[in-house]
C-alpha cells in the first residue's frame, strides 16, 4: 500500500497555522505532513467535509490500577455495552470504563489520536504502561502524581527546591511519565489517617508543609526542569460547595511566577471546583468568577470536566473526595491508598437532569467554556469517566456550537437550577475553528507536543475528516443531532500516516507511541540525589529502587521528549 | 551467563502473593547455588526448581505420552483447538502478565472460555467487591500506619511467611517503629502458629464467620447484641473487639481461604468488606485479601483490562461474557460443556472436584507446565515451559496490586521455551490452519 496520502479539497481547520476553514489539500508521506505528494498517493476526496488534526485529549482516565479497579467494580457497566470481535478488531466492553482495545477503537472512531492518562500512582505506573500498551491506535502518555509524595513534601518543607526538582526529574525518567500531576495537595496524605484537609494554608499532619507550599514548590520545580506541560492541578476541596474560591486562590498562588503569556498552571476538570454557595441547597455556579480570573490572567489554563447526564463511574486520586461521594450516594466504594505517594477512590454515579446539584454542575462546565474568551486556554474534557464517558464528546461539542442544543437540554433540567444559572443568557456559539482549538490545537500546545494538533510541514500525520459541510453551519446549528453524529463517526481517521478508520469503522489498529519526558539535571547533582534517596527508599517503600524503575524497553514504542533542566 | 559466580540482588520471589523483592540469589554455571533473605518456601523453590521437570514436548500416541518435536506439539495443540467448539483455557496464576495477555487473545480467537485459579480461591472476594467495593491500600500503608492488624482465616506464618516481617506486625514503618506499637488480633477456627503471636486470639466455631462478623458490625454501629455469645465468642469479647476496631488509628484486616472457602463464602466476604467500609466512618480501616499464587492478582488484572472481567470469561458468543458459577472452570467441566482444554501452569486434576476432573480427563487436554504433575500425565499434548522469575522474565502483581518484574536469573534447559512463546506459536498455527480451512 502507498505510504502517501492526498486529502483533496477539504475545508481545513488548523488554528496553529492560522488556517481557518480554507479549501485546500493536505499531503501525507511516511507518517508526516508534507507539501505535496506523487501521483501514486492514495487519494481521499474531502470536498464538502471538514479536515482537522487528530483530536488530543489532555485528561482522560483510560489506564492504570484505578481504572482497572473501576472495571472490576462494575460488571453491570460492561454488560450493557459489548463489542463483538470482527476481522479487524478485538472484542471488548464499554460503557463508562471500556476495556483497553475498545478504548483505543472508540477514540479513533471519533477522530482522536492522542490521549493522556492524567493520574498514575508512581508505585503502580508499570501497570499504567501495561494498559497503555494494550490500548491500540492512539498515542499516549501519563502524569505521575506528586502532590502528596513524602520526598516532595519533605524537600519543600525544608526549602530544598532544587533537590525537589532533581528528584522529580529522576522520577519522571524512572517512571516514563510526562508531567507533574497534583491532586488535592496534602489532602490525600491526611486521608491516609482518614482525616480531611480544608485550606490551602493548613499544615499537612506530620509533614509541616501546606498545600500552598506544595503547589508553589512544584510550580518552581516545573520551571527549573523546563517541562513541556505546566503543573496539572486538581485543587483541594473538590466537590465542596464554595470551592470556586479555592480554585481562584490556587491559580493566584502562583501568579507571581508567571512567565510571559505562557500558562504555568493548568487547573483540571474545573467544573468540579467551580461551585459557589455555602451548602448543597444554595449551590451555584462559580463559573463567571473563574472565567473572569482566567480572562484577566494569562498564566492559567483549564479543562472543563463537563458532566453528561446519565450513569458513569467516578474515579480520582482524591481519596477523601471519593469517600465523601460514597457517603453522599451510598453507592459502592473502592479506596486504594498508595504508600508514600497518593491514594484513589472509585464510586459509581448517576448525573440526573432533575437533580438540582447535577443540573448546576452541567451548567458550570458549559458556562466556563462559553465565558472564557481565549479558546487556547480552555480544553474540552469530561474528565472521563468522572463527568461522563469520553464517547459523549460529540454531545459536548454540540452544546458548545449550538444554542439550540443547549436550550433543548436546559428545558429538561431542574427548574431552580435553570433559574440560577447564567447559561440561558449566553448567546455565544463556538465556531469550527474554536472547536478545532479546544479539542486538538490548544491541548497539543499545552502539552508541548510540537508535532501534534496542527498541519505544519513535518507534523505527525494524525488527521480527522468529518462529514460536515462548513457552508451548512447554520443548518447544523439548528440540527445538533447531525453535528453529534458527524463528530462521533469520523469519515476518516488517519494515524501516523495510515488510514485507521473509514466511515466510523476500524480498518486496522497499529499501536501508538508513549510519550515521556527526560529533563536531564547535572549528572553530579543527580548522583548525589540518588545516593540520598537510596538510603531512604527501603525505609519508605516496600519495594527496592531497582524494582521501582521502569526501563525504556518495557514500553512498546517509547517516545522521549527531552528538555533542558536549569540545574 | 557463564561459569563465574554472580549474585542478583533485589530479586522478586515467585511463590506467594507477597512477591517479596529483596532476595539475593547467587548463580553459578546456570544453576542457583545460594539464596538469601528468602523464606523457606522460596528458598526451596529456587534451589530445587530442576526437580521433576519435563524436558521435552510430548504427545499421547496409542494411549502413551511420548516425546515429540516442538513443531509437532504446536501443530497438535492447534488442531485440538481448531476441532473444538468450546475449549477451556485455565490456570494463569503462576505465569507472567505477558503470557496471560497472549492467553486472552488465544481464548478470544478460538471462541472459548478462559478462567484463572481465582475461581477456586478468592472468587468470592471478587464477587464481594462487585457488590460492595473495598477499602484498601498497598502493604506499605499498613507498614507505616497500622496500629491494629487482624488476620482472619489465614495463617501467614505458613502460607505467606514474610508477610508479618515485611509488611505488618514486625515491620518498621514511619509512624510505627516496633512490635509494641501494634496490636495483633487473629480469628480462626483453630489456634494456628499465627494465632500464637497474637495479642488476642479469637476462636470462632467452624462455619460461624458470617455470624461473628455480623455481630461485630452490629457492635461497631453501637447496637445491642441479644445473645450471650456468637459463633462461640462471648458477647463481652465481641464488644471489646469492636471498641478496639473503632479506637485504633489505622486498622488492617487480612483474610484468607478460611473466610472465602468455608460455607457461606460470598456472604462471609461481603460481611467483612462491609465491616471495614463501616469502620471508615469512625477511623481509618483497610482490607486486603491474602492472595496465594504469586501472580493470581496479575491474571485478574490482565483479564480485566482486556475484557472487563477478572476471571471466568466466556468468549463463545464473540464478546466477553461473565457469570461465575456458570462460566467458571469447575462449573463448566462439571456440566461437561468443554470439548477440549488448555492448562497453563496449574494442576486442576489434583485440585478440582471429582466430577470436573473426570470430565477434564475425558476431553483432549493440552498442558503447558515446567513440572510433571498429575494434569501433565493425563494430557494429550504437553509443553515443557520455563519458570517465570527464574528462567524467564515477566511482570507479576503483588496481592495489593503493586506490579513488579520477576527477572530471569538462569538460562532455561535447552529447547525449553517460555509460556509466552509457546502460546504465541499455538495462536499463530491456529490462525494459519484456520485460514487454510483445515
Ligand atoms: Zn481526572
Amino acid at each position: 500500500m502507498s505510504r502517501e496520502i492526498a486529502i483533496l479539497n477539504g475545508t481545513v481547520f488548523d488554528p496553529t497555522n492560522r488556517i481557518f476553514g480554507e479549501r485546500m489539500d493536505i499531503f501525507v508521506k511516511d507518517g508526516k505532513i508534507v507539501g505535496s505528494a506523487s501521483s501514486k498517493a492514495q487519494r481521499i476526496d474531502a470536498s464538502g467535509k471538514v479536515v482537522m488534526p487528530g483530536g488530543v485529549d489532555i485528561h482522560s482516565h483510560i489506564a492504570g490500577s484505578k481504572v482497572n479497579s473501576g472495571r472490576l467494580l462494575r460488571p453491570e457497566d460492561h454488560r450493557k455495552d459489548v463489542e463483538v470481535k470482527t476481522p479487524t478488531t478485538h472484542s471488548g466492553v464499554g460503557y463508562s470504563i471500556p476495556s483497553t482495545y475498545t478504548t483505543g477503537y472508540r477514540y479513533a472512531k471519533m477522530g482522536y489520536t492522542t490521549v493522556f492518562e492524567p493520574a498514575t500512582p508512581p508505585l503502580k505506573t508499570r501497570h499504567t504502561h501495561e494498559e497503555l500498551d494494550s490500548t491500540p491506535i492512539i498515542d499516549k502518555g501519563c502524569f505521575p502524581l506528586f502532590g502528596n509524595n513524602w520526598f516532595v513534601m519533605e524537600y519543600l518543607r525544608d526549602g530544598k527546591v532544587e533537590e525537589c526538582a532533581t528528584y522529580v526529574a529522576w522520577m519522571l525518567k524512572a517512571l516514563k511519565g510526562y508531567a507533574i500531576k497534583i491532586v488535592d495537595p496534602g489532602g490525600v496524605e491526611v486521608w491516609g489517617w482518614g482525616k480531611f484537609l480544608r485550606h490551602l494554608d493548613e499544615k499537612v499532619t506530620h509533614f509541616n508543609v501546606t498545600p500552598r507550599e506544595i503547589i508553589r514548590g512544584l510550580c518552581k520545580v516545573n520551571r527549573l526542569l523546563n517541562l513541556p506541560h505546566p503543573i496539572h492541578v486538581h485543587t483541594n476541596n473538590l466537590g465542596n460547595p464554595g470551592n470556586y474560591t479555592t480554585t481562584i486562590e490556587t491559580m493566584d498562588t502562583v501568579r507571581d511566577m508567571a512567565n510571559g503569556s505562557k500558562p504555568i498552571v493548568h487547573i483540571t476538570h474545573v467544573q468540579f471546583t467551580g461551585f459557589s454557595g455555602s451548602s448543597w441547597l444554595n449551590l451555584g455556579s462559580g463559573a463567571p468568577e473563574i472565567a473572569e480570573y482566567v480572562n484577566k490572567h494569562g498564566h492559567v489554563s483549564v479543562d472543563l470536566g463537563q458532566i453528561i447526564f446519565g450513569d458513569t463511574t467516578t474515579m480520582t486520586a482524591d481519596g477523601p473526595f471519593q469517600y465523601f461521594l460514597h457517603m453522599l450516594t451510598d453507592n459502592k466504594w473502592v479506596n486504594m491508598d498508595v504508600e508514600v505517594e497518593t491514594g484513589s477512590g472509585i464510586v459509581p454515579f448517576q448525573y440526573k437532569r432533575s437533580n438540582y446539584v447535577n443540573a448546576i454542575q452541567w451548567g458550570i462546565g458549559l458556562e466556563l467554556a462559553l465565558l472564557i474568551k481565549d479558546p487556547w486556554r480552555v480544553f474540552m474534557t469530561t474528565d472521563h469517566p468522572n463527568g461522563g464517558p469520553f464517547t459523549y464528546y460529540p454531545r459536548v461539542i454540540a452544546w458548545l456550537m449550538s444554542r439550540k442544543a443547549r436550550e433543548r437540554t436546559l428545558s429538561k433540567i431542574n427548574r431552580t437550577a435553570r433559574r440560577r444559572l447564567t447559561l440561558p443568557s449566553i448567546d455565544r456559539e463556538y465556531t469550527l475553528e474554536e472547536i478545532a482549538t479546544i479539542t486538538r490545537a490548544a491541548p497539543a500546545r499545552s502539552l508541548g507536543l510540537k508535532n501534534k494538533g496542527h498541519f505544519g510541514l513535518g507534523a505527525d500525520a494524525d488527521i480527522a475528516v468529518y462529514d460536515i459541510n462548513p457552508s451548512d453551519m447554520d443548518v447544523l446549528r439548528r440540527k445538533p443531532a447531525k453535528l453529534r453524529r458527524a463528530f462521533g463517526q469520523a469519515c476518516y481517521t488517519i494515524k501516523n500516516g495510515a488510514v485507521v478508520v473509514r466511515d466510523g469503522k476500524i480498518l486496522k489498529s497499529p499501536f501508538g507511541r508513549t510519550f515521556y519526558v527526560e529533563s536531564q539535571t547535572k549528572p553530579e547533582i543527580e548522583s548525589n540525589l540518588l545516593r540520598s534517596i537510596e538510603t531512604r527508599f527501603r525505609d519508605y517503600y516496600t519495594v527496592g529502587i531497582e524494582n521501582y524503575q521502569i526501563n525504556e524497553s518495557y514500553l512498546r514504542y517509547p517516545a522521549k521528549v527531552r528538555c533542558e533542566a536549569e540545574i | 551467563m557463564g561459569l563465574e559466580e554472580s549474585t542478583f540482588r533485589d530479586v522478586v520471589c515467585t511463590v506467594c502473593g507477597c512477591c517479596c523483592d529483596h532476595l539475593e540469589v547467587t548463580v553459578k554455571e546456570d544453576t542457583v547455588v545460594k539464596v538469601k533473605n528468602a523464606c523457606a518456601m522460596s528458598t526451596s523453590k529456587l534451589l530445587n526448581y530442576m526437580n521433576e521437570r519435563i524436558m521435552k514436548p510430548m504427545i499421547r500416541r496409542r494411549g502413551r505420552l511420548s516425546g515429540c518435536s516442538y513443531r509437532d506439539a504446536v501443530d497438535a495443540a492447534a488442531k485440538i483447538l481448531l476441532k473444538s467448539r468450546s475449549p477451556l483455557l485455565y490456570g494463569w496464576s503462576l505465569t507472567s502478565c505477558e503470557a496471560v495477555e497472549v492467553g486472552v487473545e488465544l481464548a478470544e480467537e478460538v471462541g472459548g472460555f478462559i478462567d484463572n485459579t481465582t475461581s477456586t480461591c478468592h472468587g468470592p472476594t471478587i464477587l464481594g467487591v462487585h457488590e460492595i467495593g473495598e477499602s484498601s491500600s498497598t502493604l506499605g500503608e499498613v507498614r507505616h500506619r497500622a496500629d491494629l492488624i487482624i488476620y482472619w482465616g489465614c495463617n501467614p506464618i505458613h502460607a505467606h511467611p514474610l508477610h508479618m516481617s515485611r509488611y505488618t506486625l514486625l515491620s518498621k514503618g514511619r509512624f510505627r517503629k516496633s512490635r509494641s506499637e501494634r496490636t495483633l488480633i487473629v480469628v480462626d477456627v483453630r489456634r494456628t502458629d499465627t494465632a500464637k503471636m497474637a495479642d488476642m486470639f479469637i476462636q470462632v466455631e467452624p462455619n460461624k464467620d458470617y455470624e461473628l462478623i455480623s455481630a461485630l458490625r452490629a457492635a461497631v454501629r453501637g447496637d445491642e447484641i441479644e445473645q450471650d455469645e456468637v459463633g462461640g465468642v462471648p458477647t463481652d469479647l465481641i464488644e471489646e473487639v469492636a471498641e478496639m476496631l473503632i479506637s485504633c488509628d489505622f486498622g488492617a484486616l487480612f483474610f484468607g481461604l478460611g473466610l472465602t472457602m468455608s460455607p457461606g463464602k460470598s456472604e462471609n466476604v461481603d460481611a467483612a468488606l462491609s465491616l471495614v467500609r463501616d469502620l471508615n466512618s469512625k477511623t481509618k480501616f483497610v482490607i486486603i485479601p491474602m492472595r496465594g499464587h504469586f501472580n493470581v492478582n496479575g491474571a485478574n488484572n490482565v483479564m480485566t483490562w482486556m475484557t472487563g472481567y477478572p476471571y471466568a470469561i466466556d468468549f463463545t458468543r464473540g464478546f466477553p461474557y461473565y457469570n461465575p458459577g456458570e462460566t467458571s472452570a469447575v462449573d463448566l467441566l462439571a456440566r461437561g460443556e468443554c470439548d477440549s482444554a488448555l492448562i497453563v501452569a496449574s494442576d486442576p486434576v489434583s485440585n478440582f472436584p471429582y466430577k470436573a476432573t473426570c470430565n477434564l480427563t475425558s476431553i483432549p487436554l493440552i498442558t503447558i507446565d515446567p513440572h510433571i504433575t498429575p494434569t501433565v500425565l493425563c494430557s494429550d499434548v504437553v509443553f515443557p515451559s520455563a519458570l517465570v522469575g527464574i528462567e524467564t522474565s515477566g511482570t507479576v502483581y503483588r496481592m495489593d496490586g503493586v506490579p513488579l518484574v520477576a527477572r530471569k536469573l538462569v538460562e532455561p534447559p535447552r529447547n525449553i521455551r517460555s509460556d509466552i512463546e509457546i502460546l504465541r506459536d499455538i495462536l499463530r498455527r491456529y490462525r494459519n490452519l484456520k485460514r487454510l480451512g483445515r
